[in-house]
Protein backbone atom coordinates (compact mmCIF):
# COMPACT_ATOMS: atom_id res chain seq x y z
CA UNK A 1 0.00 0.00 0.00
CA UNK A 2 1.25 3.41 -0.86
CA UNK A 3 1.27 6.02 1.47
CA UNK A 4 -1.31 8.20 -0.58
CA UNK A 5 -3.36 5.50 -0.30
CA UNK A 6 -3.47 5.26 3.34
CA UNK A 7 -6.17 7.79 3.84
CA UNK A 8 -8.74 6.09 1.27
CA UNK A 9 -8.17 2.97 3.59
CA UNK A 10 -8.54 3.92 6.65
CA UNK A 11 -11.78 5.74 5.32
CA UNK A 12 -13.53 2.22 3.93
CA UNK A 13 -12.25 0.45 6.87
CA UNK A 14 -14.04 2.91 9.05
CA UNK A 15 -17.05 2.83 6.70
CA UNK A 16 -17.37 -1.08 6.37
CA UNK A 17 -16.73 -1.11 10.47
CA UNK A 18 -20.16 1.03 11.24
CA UNK A 19 -22.06 -0.51 8.38
CA UNK A 20 -20.72 -4.43 9.81
CA UNK A 21 -21.82 -2.44 13.54
CA UNK A 22 -25.11 -1.53 12.96
CA UNK A 23 -26.21 -4.94 11.27
CA UNK A 24 -24.66 -6.94 13.90
CA UNK A 25 -27.22 -4.53 15.82
CA UNK A 26 -30.01 -5.27 13.57
CA UNK A 27 -29.46 -9.21 13.52
CA UNK A 28 -29.55 -9.77 17.11
CA UNK A 29 -32.92 -7.82 17.08
CA UNK A 30 -34.22 -9.93 14.26
CA UNK A 31 -32.76 -12.85 16.84
CA UNK A 32 -34.82 -11.61 19.47
CA UNK A 33 -37.67 -11.09 17.70
CA UNK A 34 -37.47 -14.44 15.94
CA UNK A 35 -37.35 -16.26 19.20
CA UNK A 36 -40.13 -14.13 20.62
CA UNK A 37 -42.28 -14.70 17.86
CA UNK A 38 -41.52 -18.87 17.76
CA UNK A 39 -42.74 -18.51 21.78
CA UNK A 40 -45.92 -17.09 20.77
CA UNK A 41 -46.49 -19.64 17.75
CA UNK A 42 -45.67 -22.83 19.91
CA UNK A 43 -48.02 -21.64 22.72
CA UNK B 1 -20.91 4.31 -7.23
CA UNK B 2 -17.05 4.74 -6.30
CA UNK B 3 -15.71 4.48 -10.02
CA UNK B 4 -11.41 4.18 -9.25
CA UNK B 5 -8.91 3.38 -12.00
CA UNK B 6 -8.41 -0.41 -12.98
CA UNK B 7 -4.52 -0.72 -10.66
CA UNK B 8 -2.99 -3.20 -8.20
CA UNK B 9 -3.29 -0.62 -5.80
CA UNK B 10 -7.14 -0.06 -6.13
CA UNK B 11 -7.74 -3.71 -6.27
CA UNK B 12 -5.61 -3.98 -2.96
CA UNK B 13 -8.39 -1.15 -1.06
CA UNK B 14 -10.90 -2.69 1.23
CA UNK B 15 -13.89 -2.80 -1.16
CA UNK B 16 -16.56 -0.59 0.24
CA UNK B 17 -20.60 -1.18 1.14
CA UNK B 18 -21.99 -0.26 -2.48
CA UNK B 19 -19.60 -2.18 -4.31
CA UNK B 20 -20.47 -6.01 -1.92
CA UNK B 21 -24.14 -4.54 -1.88
CA UNK B 22 -23.76 -4.70 -5.99
CA UNK B 23 -22.21 -8.24 -6.04
CA UNK B 24 -25.78 -9.19 -4.89
CA UNK B 25 -27.39 -8.40 -8.00
CA UNK B 26 -30.02 -6.45 -6.90
CA UNK B 27 -32.17 -6.05 -9.87
CA UNK B 28 -32.63 -9.75 -9.86
CA UNK B 29 -32.87 -10.02 -6.71
CA UNK B 30 -36.08 -7.88 -7.15
CA UNK B 31 -38.35 -10.36 -8.71
CA UNK B 32 -36.93 -13.26 -6.66
CA UNK B 33 -37.93 -11.44 -3.09
CA UNK B 34 -41.66 -11.09 -4.92
CA UNK B 35 -42.09 -14.53 -6.04
CA UNK B 36 -40.78 -16.17 -2.90
CA UNK B 37 -43.16 -13.71 -1.01
CA UNK B 38 -46.19 -14.67 -3.27
CA UNK B 39 -45.41 -18.34 -2.80
CA UNK B 40 -45.28 -17.83 1.26
CA UNK B 41 -48.72 -15.37 0.85
CA UNK B 42 -50.09 -18.00 -1.27
CA UNK B 43 -49.62 -20.60 1.23
CA UNK B 44 -52.87 -21.90 3.20
CA UNK B 45 -51.67 -20.97 6.53
CA UNK B 46 -51.24 -17.90 8.33
CA UNK B 47 -47.53 -17.44 9.12
CA UNK B 48 -45.94 -14.91 12.42
CA UNK B 49 -45.12 -11.75 10.10
CA UNK B 50 -41.90 -11.57 11.83
CA UNK B 51 -40.62 -15.41 10.62
CA UNK B 52 -42.53 -14.48 7.17
CA UNK B 53 -40.01 -11.54 7.13
CA UNK B 54 -36.97 -13.73 8.55
CA UNK B 55 -37.80 -16.14 5.54
CA UNK B 56 -38.27 -13.42 2.66
CA UNK B 57 -34.89 -11.99 4.38
CA UNK B 58 -33.29 -15.44 4.01
CA UNK B 59 -34.60 -15.93 0.21
CA UNK B 60 -33.07 -12.46 -0.77
CA UNK B 61 -29.50 -13.03 0.90
CA UNK B 62 -29.31 -16.45 -0.39
CA UNK B 63 -30.19 -14.86 -3.70
CA UNK B 64 -27.27 -12.49 -3.42
CA UNK B 65 -24.94 -14.95 -1.59
CA UNK B 66 -25.88 -17.02 -5.60
CA UNK B 67 -25.46 -13.54 -7.51
CA UNK B 68 -21.64 -12.60 -5.15
CA UNK B 69 -20.79 -16.23 -6.44
CA UNK B 70 -21.69 -16.11 -9.80
CA UNK B 71 -19.45 -12.81 -10.44
CA UNK B 72 -16.70 -13.95 -8.64
CA UNK B 73 -16.46 -17.10 -10.84
CA UNK B 74 -17.70 -15.20 -13.79
CA UNK B 75 -15.17 -12.32 -13.66
CA UNK B 76 -12.86 -12.68 -16.92
CA UNK B 77 -16.93 -12.81 -18.95
CA UNK B 78 -18.15 -10.01 -17.20
CA UNK B 79 -14.72 -7.88 -18.23
CA UNK B 80 -15.54 -9.10 -21.88
CA UNK B 81 -19.12 -8.08 -21.95
CA UNK B 82 -20.06 -3.85 -22.31
CA UNK B 83 -23.89 -5.08 -20.40
CA UNK B 84 -21.14 -6.23 -17.02
CA UNK B 85 -17.68 -4.61 -17.47
CA UNK B 86 -18.67 -2.25 -15.07
CA UNK B 87 -19.82 -4.63 -12.05
CA UNK B 88 -17.31 -4.79 -9.12
CA UNK B 89 -14.80 -7.32 -9.82
CA UNK B 90 -14.14 -6.68 -13.77
CA UNK B 91 -14.13 -2.77 -12.82
CA UNK B 92 -10.75 -3.42 -10.42
CA UNK B 93 -12.89 -1.92 -7.57
CA UNK B 94 -12.49 -5.01 -5.14
CA UNK B 95 -10.22 -8.44 -5.33
CA UNK B 96 -11.63 -11.85 -5.79
CA UNK B 97 -11.55 -13.12 -2.78
CA UNK B 98 -13.13 -10.56 -0.96
CA UNK B 99 -16.14 -11.31 -3.16
CA UNK B 100 -15.60 -15.07 -2.37
CA UNK B 101 -15.45 -14.88 1.05
CA UNK B 102 -18.80 -12.67 0.94
CA UNK B 103 -20.47 -15.01 -1.29
CA UNK B 104 -19.82 -18.16 1.05
CA UNK B 105 -20.23 -16.25 4.04
CA UNK B 106 -23.71 -14.66 3.07
CA UNK B 107 -24.28 -18.53 1.82
CA UNK B 108 -23.88 -20.09 5.09
CA UNK B 109 -25.77 -17.30 6.90
CA UNK B 110 -28.74 -17.33 5.06
CA UNK B 111 -29.54 -21.12 5.21
CA UNK B 112 -28.60 -21.39 8.89
CA UNK B 113 -30.89 -18.03 9.52
CA UNK B 114 -33.90 -19.90 7.11
CA UNK B 115 -32.95 -23.08 9.69
CA UNK B 116 -33.64 -20.83 12.86
CA UNK B 117 -36.47 -18.88 11.52
CA UNK B 118 -38.72 -21.23 9.30
CA UNK B 119 -38.09 -24.97 9.25
CA UNK B 120 -35.32 -27.61 7.88
CA UNK B 121 -37.41 -28.12 4.22
CA UNK B 122 -37.23 -24.45 3.51
CA UNK B 123 -33.06 -23.79 4.25
CA UNK B 124 -32.69 -27.68 2.09
CA UNK B 125 -33.85 -25.57 -0.80
CA UNK B 126 -32.52 -22.74 0.02
CA UNK B 127 -29.25 -24.29 -0.01
CA UNK B 128 -30.21 -26.49 -2.74
CA UNK B 129 -31.23 -23.29 -4.76
CA UNK B 130 -27.81 -21.88 -4.24
CA UNK B 131 -25.80 -24.71 -5.00
CA UNK B 132 -27.72 -25.48 -8.45
CA UNK B 133 -26.91 -21.69 -9.61
CA UNK B 134 -23.48 -21.59 -8.52
CA UNK B 135 -22.22 -25.10 -9.50
CA UNK B 136 -24.87 -26.32 -12.31
CA UNK B 137 -25.39 -23.31 -14.06
CA UNK B 138 -22.47 -20.97 -13.31
CA UNK B 139 -19.77 -23.65 -13.38
CA UNK B 140 -20.72 -26.03 -15.48
CA UNK B 141 -23.60 -24.93 -17.83
CA UNK B 142 -23.27 -21.62 -18.99
CA UNK B 143 -19.96 -21.41 -20.55
CA UNK B 144 -20.52 -25.39 -22.63
CA UNK B 145 -23.85 -25.62 -23.75
CA UNK B 146 -26.57 -23.05 -25.47
CA UNK B 147 -28.75 -25.10 -23.34
CA UNK B 148 -27.52 -23.50 -20.45
CA UNK B 149 -30.80 -20.93 -19.66
CA UNK B 150 -33.08 -23.85 -19.86
CA UNK B 151 -31.40 -26.26 -17.29
CA UNK B 152 -30.12 -23.00 -15.48
CA UNK B 153 -33.27 -21.10 -15.46
CA UNK B 154 -34.52 -23.83 -12.31
CA UNK B 155 -32.44 -21.69 -10.25
CA UNK B 156 -34.03 -18.79 -10.41
CA UNK B 157 -37.48 -20.80 -9.88
CA UNK B 158 -37.19 -21.99 -6.70
CA UNK B 159 -38.07 -18.84 -4.63
CA UNK B 160 -41.91 -19.95 -4.44
CA UNK B 161 -40.99 -23.17 -3.25
CA UNK B 162 -38.97 -21.98 -0.72
CA UNK B 163 -41.80 -19.46 0.80
CA UNK B 164 -44.35 -22.19 0.88
CA UNK B 165 -41.91 -24.62 2.43
CA UNK B 166 -41.30 -22.24 4.99
CA UNK B 167 -44.79 -21.05 5.60
CA UNK B 168 -46.31 -24.49 5.64
CA UNK B 169 -43.23 -27.10 6.21
CA UNK B 170 -43.96 -29.20 3.02
CA UNK B 171 -44.57 -28.91 -0.67
CA UNK B 172 -47.34 -29.88 -2.52
CA UNK B 173 -48.99 -29.52 -6.29
CA UNK B 174 -48.75 -25.68 -6.41
CA UNK B 175 -45.71 -24.56 -4.98
CA UNK B 176 -44.81 -26.89 -7.65
CA UNK B 177 -46.34 -25.47 -10.73
CA UNK B 178 -45.32 -22.35 -9.51
CA UNK B 179 -42.00 -23.55 -9.43
CA UNK B 180 -43.00 -24.79 -13.50
CA UNK B 181 -43.93 -21.16 -14.02
CA UNK B 182 -40.62 -19.26 -13.55
CA UNK B 183 -38.59 -22.69 -15.03
CA UNK B 184 -41.09 -22.49 -18.38
CA UNK B 185 -40.31 -18.66 -18.52
CA UNK B 186 -37.23 -18.27 -18.09
CA UNK B 187 -36.07 -19.19 -21.77
CA UNK B 188 -38.16 -17.32 -23.68
CA UNK B 189 -37.41 -13.97 -21.28
CA UNK B 190 -32.96 -14.73 -21.32
CA UNK B 191 -33.37 -15.64 -25.21
CA UNK B 192 -34.89 -12.24 -25.90
CA UNK B 193 -33.17 -10.25 -24.14
CA UNK B 194 -29.70 -12.24 -25.68
CA UNK B 195 -30.83 -11.11 -29.09
CA UNK B 196 -30.16 -7.87 -28.89
CA UNK B 197 -26.88 -8.49 -26.76
CA UNK B 198 -25.70 -11.33 -29.13
CA UNK B 199 -22.91 -9.51 -29.95
CA UNK B 200 -21.60 -9.13 -26.15
CA UNK B 201 -22.51 -12.85 -25.58
CA UNK B 202 -20.22 -13.57 -28.96
CA UNK B 203 -17.11 -11.63 -27.95
CA UNK B 204 -17.50 -13.13 -24.10
CA UNK B 205 -17.63 -16.38 -26.19
CA UNK B 206 -20.48 -17.35 -23.82
CA UNK B 207 -22.70 -20.38 -26.26
CA UNK B 208 -25.88 -18.67 -25.80
CA UNK B 209 -28.47 -20.11 -28.31
CA UNK B 210 -28.43 -16.65 -30.95
CA UNK B 211 -24.58 -17.14 -30.88
CA UNK B 212 -24.59 -21.10 -31.74
CA UNK B 213 -28.04 -21.70 -33.25
CA UNK B 214 -28.79 -18.11 -34.66
CA UNK B 215 -30.63 -15.55 -34.62
CA UNK B 216 -34.35 -17.13 -36.39
CA UNK B 217 -33.66 -20.62 -34.84
CA UNK B 218 -33.92 -18.36 -31.26
CA UNK B 219 -36.97 -17.09 -32.53
CA UNK B 220 -38.54 -20.54 -33.00
CA UNK B 221 -37.02 -21.72 -29.82
CA UNK B 222 -39.09 -18.51 -28.22
CA UNK B 223 -42.07 -19.09 -29.61
CA UNK B 224 -42.33 -23.33 -28.76
CA UNK B 225 -40.77 -22.62 -25.43
CA UNK B 226 -43.80 -20.40 -24.91
CA UNK B 227 -46.58 -23.13 -25.51
CA UNK B 228 -45.67 -25.23 -22.26
CA UNK B 229 -44.95 -22.12 -20.18
CA UNK B 230 -48.50 -20.59 -20.63
CA UNK B 231 -49.54 -24.26 -19.63
CA UNK B 232 -47.97 -24.14 -16.40
CA UNK B 233 -49.26 -20.62 -15.87
CA UNK B 234 -53.08 -21.87 -17.00
CA UNK B 235 -52.87 -25.03 -14.65
CA UNK B 236 -53.15 -23.61 -11.16
CA UNK B 237 -56.61 -22.52 -12.26
CA UNK B 238 -57.51 -25.15 -14.63
CA UNK B 239 -56.96 -27.77 -12.03
CA UNK B 240 -58.95 -26.20 -9.22
CA UNK B 241 -55.92 -24.69 -7.25
CA UNK B 242 -56.78 -21.09 -7.78
CA UNK B 243 -59.69 -19.24 -8.35
CA UNK B 244 -61.61 -17.02 -11.22
CA UNK B 245 -59.04 -13.92 -10.67
CA UNK B 246 -55.73 -15.82 -10.98
CA UNK B 247 -57.73 -17.76 -14.05
CA UNK B 248 -58.59 -14.46 -15.92
CA UNK B 249 -55.29 -12.94 -15.43
CA UNK B 250 -53.29 -16.02 -16.31
CA UNK B 251 -55.21 -16.18 -19.83
CA UNK B 252 -55.47 -12.52 -20.51
CA UNK B 253 -51.54 -12.10 -19.62
CA UNK B 254 -50.56 -15.68 -21.59
CA UNK B 255 -52.39 -14.17 -24.83
CA UNK B 256 -50.63 -11.28 -24.28
CA UNK B 257 -47.47 -13.10 -24.11
CA UNK B 258 -47.93 -15.39 -26.74
CA UNK B 259 -49.01 -12.31 -29.58
CA UNK B 260 -45.52 -11.13 -28.71
CA UNK B 261 -43.69 -13.85 -28.81
CA UNK B 262 -45.59 -14.66 -32.53
CA UNK B 263 -44.30 -10.86 -33.43
CA UNK B 264 -40.63 -11.77 -32.55
CA UNK B 265 -40.96 -14.99 -34.64
CA UNK B 266 -41.80 -12.66 -37.50
CA UNK B 267 -39.35 -10.17 -37.50
CA UNK B 268 -36.44 -10.91 -39.62
CA UNK B 269 -34.34 -8.17 -38.31
CA UNK B 270 -30.54 -8.85 -37.43
CA UNK B 271 -29.42 -5.90 -35.81
CA UNK B 272 -30.39 -4.62 -32.37
CA UNK B 273 -31.36 -1.55 -33.09
CA UNK B 274 -34.21 -3.10 -35.37
CA UNK B 275 -35.34 -5.28 -32.64
CA UNK B 276 -38.35 -3.72 -31.48
CA UNK B 277 -40.64 -7.04 -30.75
CA UNK B 278 -37.74 -8.83 -29.54
CA UNK B 279 -37.08 -5.18 -26.78
CA UNK B 280 -40.78 -5.17 -26.11
CA UNK B 281 -41.06 -9.15 -24.98
CA UNK B 282 -38.21 -9.40 -22.29
CA UNK B 283 -40.15 -5.76 -21.05
CA UNK B 284 -43.06 -7.38 -20.93
CA UNK B 285 -42.01 -10.73 -19.73
CA UNK B 286 -40.98 -9.18 -16.21
CA UNK B 287 -44.16 -7.45 -15.81
CA UNK B 288 -46.02 -11.10 -16.89
CA UNK B 289 -44.22 -12.79 -13.90
CA UNK B 290 -45.13 -10.11 -11.54
CA UNK B 291 -48.51 -9.83 -12.62
CA UNK B 292 -48.84 -13.16 -12.28
CA UNK B 293 -47.46 -14.00 -9.19
CA UNK B 294 -49.41 -10.92 -7.55
CA UNK B 295 -52.67 -11.90 -8.63
CA UNK B 296 -52.28 -15.17 -6.98
CA UNK B 297 -52.07 -13.66 -4.07
CA UNK B 298 -55.08 -11.50 -4.63
CA UNK B 299 -56.81 -14.24 -5.53
CA UNK B 300 -56.23 -16.10 -2.46
CA UNK B 301 -56.84 -13.03 0.04
CA UNK B 302 -60.15 -12.28 -2.20
CA UNK B 303 -61.67 -15.68 -2.31
CA UNK B 304 -60.36 -17.07 0.31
Amino acid sequence: MTPDLEPEVRKRQRERARITAILLGLFVVLIFAISIAKMTVNR
Amino acid sequence: MTSLPISQDAANLPATSRDLFALTKPRVMSLVVFTGLCGLLAAPVHVHPVLAFAAVLCIALGAGAAGALNMWYEADLDAKMKRTASRPLPGGRMDRQTALHFGVGLSFFSVILMDLAANHLAAIILAVSILFYVLVYTVWLKRRTAQNIVIGGAAGAFPPLIGWAAATGDVSTLPVLLFAIIFLWTPPHFWALSLFVRSDYAAAGVPMLPVVAGVQSTRRHILVYTLPMIAAAVAPWALGLTGWIYGAVAVGLSAAFLILALYVSANRATEPKEMGPEKRLFAFSILYLFCLFAALVVDKWMLA
